[in-house]
């Protein structure tokens, strides 16, 4: 028996239910969300019943140049399935994205490696600081411009 | 008369002989309690995210040998099944029962390791961690035959496996089961009911269910929490949808049973291996792919197994070149570690050591 995906357009309408605001699209996989919205998102995704996704699988960026995307990668235990939802940030200054540490606890060092790595900041979170390098480097690793 | 004692802070790592690698960990004791924890990382940093992006689809397959170098074969398998979704291709079934072979070789390998270090952290020095160097030995002698390499191992290729195995593979396998089981048993009759032991572990740093969940612990860490949760099951990858086995599920939570599921889970794996001995057809063992994959640009997936410490993925975005755009690993060891507090907080200084051994860490997949 195999966890089912839901489709980004079964996500997003979902979503769009309850947090109209929030809700900027989605693509074949996943549902896009408002980037100031996205600890109301987890929020509404993790405690309505109908989702139920408990189980935050990982947090990933990616450095596209003009811009970065956050994507989430979540799963329902009980219902038994998958879904992902991805925000957009434009620009390559002071980065930052709500933090869903206190709605999933497994973000935290996520949320930290991705500081560390790819210079999106985390507001919210309790111990927002270098998790692979060490206090004082200069500059973020895994972005494209860096070398 | 009440003795009052002052917190102290003690740095255990990263050069400590228990700490599975180079981990650090900042600790302050009231007495002999654990008030604070504070984990350290990054002393094995090396960057394989980056480097992949430098390198093409099939020389990133190195890289994933060296995450965590005690389940080398199942990072392989992890990596190629997210290339292969890429690429939106199927490996033949032969390739597919070899993965699995191999795969759960490789677990029995890694939990003799978990196991072993374990009872070893109890103060079992030497005896019980040699008898699990016994028999995984026989596993690399097993690996060395089919791919020349005994820990970085780089079998397994999008697409399929880099060779068939070769005849005098199967009886030795034939023999290594055979002896395992009697090997095995031994360790079992030594461990498993030992009252040292399980004074010393039961009732110890319980992880409650919804914890566990909350904390996205995966893998034997969270089965003993109590959660029937294996992505093998769930999302059956390569043979595991033709294969039949058991998920051992814990019951009180604690340090006995995360060790206890490891050991249960040795025994599922033996029994999966003897299916794919039984079911394996004659066949090609890979795909005929060009040398150079290039994927669809814009195209991304997300290809995990259930690895011998839990959920292991990587996350690939392909921008039409040779390179992967984007390649994150999503690292059971780290995210395990999450729970480090509820883990550690309360217990006593002699707990500590054995707690943290029985979320089975390493550190080559901790720190990338």
């Amino acid at each position: 028996m195999a966890v089912r995906e839901w489709a980004g357009q079964e996500l997003s309408e979902a979503l769009r239910r309850e947090l109209p605001e929030a809700v900027e699209g989605f693509d074949e996989t996943a549902a896009w969300v408002n980037p100031s919205q996205v600890g109301a998102a987890a929020i509404f995704l993790r405690d309505e019943p109908s989702l139920d996704f408990r189980f935050l699988n990982s947090i990933t960026a990616i450095d596209y140049v003009e811009y970065f995307d956050v994507v989430y990668h979540l799963t329902s235990l009980k219902q038994q399935w998958c879904a992902v939802f991805k925000t957009r940030l434009y620009g390559r200054q002071d980065l930052s994205l709500p933090s869903v540490y206190q709605v999933w606890k497994g973000a935290d060092y996520q949320e930290r490696e991705i500081w560390d790595l790819m210079g999106v900041y985390f507001e919210g979170h309790p111990n927002m600081k270098r998790i692979m390098l060490w206090e004082g480097f200069e500059g973020h690793p895994l972005r494209k411009d860096f070398l | 008369m009440t003795i009052r004692t002052e917190p102290m802070t003690v740095n255990v790592g990263p050069q400590h002989p228990s700490t599975h690698g180079v981990f650090r960990v900042r600790i302050t004791f009231d007495g002999e309690d654990i008030v604070e924890v504070e984990p350290v990382f990054g002393y094995l940093h090396r960057g394989t995210e980056k480097l992949a992006e430098e390198r093409n689809y099939v020389q990133v397959v190195t890289l994933t040998d060296r995450l965590d170098y005690t389940s080398s074969m199942i990072n392989n398998q992890a990596y190629c099944i997210a290339v292969e979704r890429l690429l939106g291709v199927e490996p033949p079934p032969r390739a597919k029962y070899l993965r699995t072979l191999t795969a759960e070789l490789q677990r029995i390998a890694a939990h003799l390791i978990a196991v072993g270090f374990f009872v070893q952290e109890l103060g079992a020095f030497g005896t019980p961690l040699m008898y699990a160097f016994r028999s995984r030995e026989r596993i690399l002698e097993l690996f060395e035959m089919l791919c020349g390499a005994r820990i970085t191992v780089s079998y397994m290729r999008p697409g399929g496996v880099f060779a068939d195995a070769p005849r005098e593979f199967w009886p030795a396998l034939d023999r290594f089961l055979e002896d395992f089981e009697v090997e095995f048993a031994e360790m079992e009759q030594l461990l498993l009911e030992n009252e040292i032991l399980m004074i010393r572990t039961r009732g110890v740093s319980p992880i409650p269910p919804e914890v566990a969940v909350n904390n996205s612990v995966s893998g034997p860490v969270l089965r003993a929490s109590g959660v029937n949760w294996d992505w093998r099951k769930q999302d059956p990858y390569d043979a595991y949808d033709q294969v039949e086995f058991d998920v051992p599920v814990g019951s009180h939570w604690d340090n006995y049973d995360r060790f206890w599921v490891r050991i249960q889970e040795v025994h599922q794996s033996l029994r999966i291996i003897r299916q794919c001995i039984e079911q394996i057809e004659p066949g090609p063992a890979r795909l005929e792919l060009p040398l150079v994959l290039r994927p669809d640009p814009g195209r991304e997936a997300y290809g995990r197994v259930e690895a011998s410490k839990g959920e292991l993925a990587f996350y690939l975005v392909s921008d039409g070149g040779i390179a992967p755009y984007r390649c994150k690993i999503r690292s059971p060891s780290l995210i395990n570690l999450t729970i480090i507090e509820e883990l550690l907080v309360g217990w006593k200084l002699a707990d500590m050591i054995v707690s943290l051994g029985s979320i089975d860490i390493n550190m080559g997949e901790v720190d990338r």
